[in-house]
């Protein structure tokens, strides 16, 4: 873990705390085509996100926690990186987390797991 | 979208749904997100920045100050395009605005409780009860392998409404942890089915 507490996380995103979509701990993010020549020009924080999101589809939550970028401050730098075309923020395939057909899966999910 | 630029690196279009394990200190949340992940349970300190509702950039007066929580999570990859997170909340009332993040787009809540201390988990089901959307279970979690008091004690002591299911639990367990949340999610189905057909 190296979140830097020497910076506020305010000044790591230009004084940003909002984004635009809302972006759950468990949304999934994923890198489509990494960019080493763009990662260079991204801050050191944009820049651990997006490398690490090359590695394969991953949540919010686990980016945070693996780039030591608080949640709040990942999800800012994520947005960025969406709008930039850099990283793809996954589009909720189910409109509700109640959805039937989303609980159906996971709970066929889960009894072929146990 | 995206699959113009590489078609033959298209990514495919996961899915992830989440469950939120809840309760107080000790009552085996970690245990049991660690016995069901896939991966080792993410327990770190994460740096949570809380913003004042009434961020005002313009007159610079926002409030902010800065958490330090304990964040615990796992992930079970149930199909190749369907994943399943589970995220224990952090025990501390104060960290409740995390909780509700934690919660926000939940498909249902397991509620942890330990019968020698039931009281450490009144604030998680008080949490459930009133300020979440996201419906729940509660699970004793049978701490010796024993259930020391009857599930209707245990309802009873909690003041749990006759709709909330009570199951046991073995926090060690994966084919007893994983029914646990298979509870959660049926009684998802059960409960959004009654809203769905009214
Ligand atoms: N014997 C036994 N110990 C458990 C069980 N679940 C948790 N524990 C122990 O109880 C303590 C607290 O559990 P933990 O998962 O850290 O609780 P948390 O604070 O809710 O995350 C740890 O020492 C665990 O090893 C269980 O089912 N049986
Ligand atoms: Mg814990």
């Amino acid at each position: 873990m190296t979140a830097n507490p020497w910076v506020r996380p305010y000044v790591l995103t230009g004084g940003r705390t909002r984004t635009r979509h809302h972006l759950y701990v468990h949304t999934l993010v994923s890198v489509d085509h990494y960019d080493p020549t763009a990662a260079l020009r991204l801050s050191p924080e944009a820049r651990r996100l997006y490398e690490r999101a090359s590695f394969g589809a991953q949540s919010v939550a686990e980016l945070s926690a693996h780039c030591g970028v608080s949640l709040g401050v990942t999800r800012v730098l994520l947005e960025d990186l969406a709008a930039a075309d850099h990283v793809l923020i996954n589009e909720d395939t189910y409109a509700s987390p109640y959805d039937h057909r989303l609980l159906k899966r996971v709970i066929d999910g889960l009894r072929e797991f146990a | 979208m995206a699959f113009v630029s590489s078609p033959d690196r298209a990514v495919p279009n996961v899915t992830s749904a989440k469950i939120v394990v809840a309760g107080g200190f000790g009552v085996g949340k970690t245990t049991l997100v660690g016995t069901v992940s896939e991966i080792p349970p993410v327990n770190t300190e994460a740096w949570m920045t809380q913003a004042s509702k009434t961020v005002d950039p313009l007159n610079g007066s926002e409030a902010k100050t800065t958490t330090t929580v304990a964040m615990d999570f796992g992930r079970i990859s149930l199909a190749r395009d369907l994943i399943l997170y589970l995220f224990g909340t952090p025990g501390q009332p104060r960290f409740w605005p995390m909780w509700d993040d934690l919660c926000r787009g939940a498909s249902a809540a397991v509620v942890l409780v330990d019968t020698r201390r039931l009281d450490v988990s009144f604030p998680a089901v008080n949490y459930f009860e009133n300020d979440s959307d996201v419906p729940f279970v509660v699970a004793v979690n049978l701490f010796d392998g024993r259930q020391t008091h009857p599930l209707d004690q245990v309802r009873d002591a909690l003041g749990l409404a006759d709709t909330v299911p009570l199951v046991t639990v073995d926090a060690r367990d994966r084919r007893s942890c994983v029914q646990s949340l298979l509870a959660s999610l049926n009684n998802t189905v059960e409960k959004t089915s009654q809203v769905a057909t009214r």
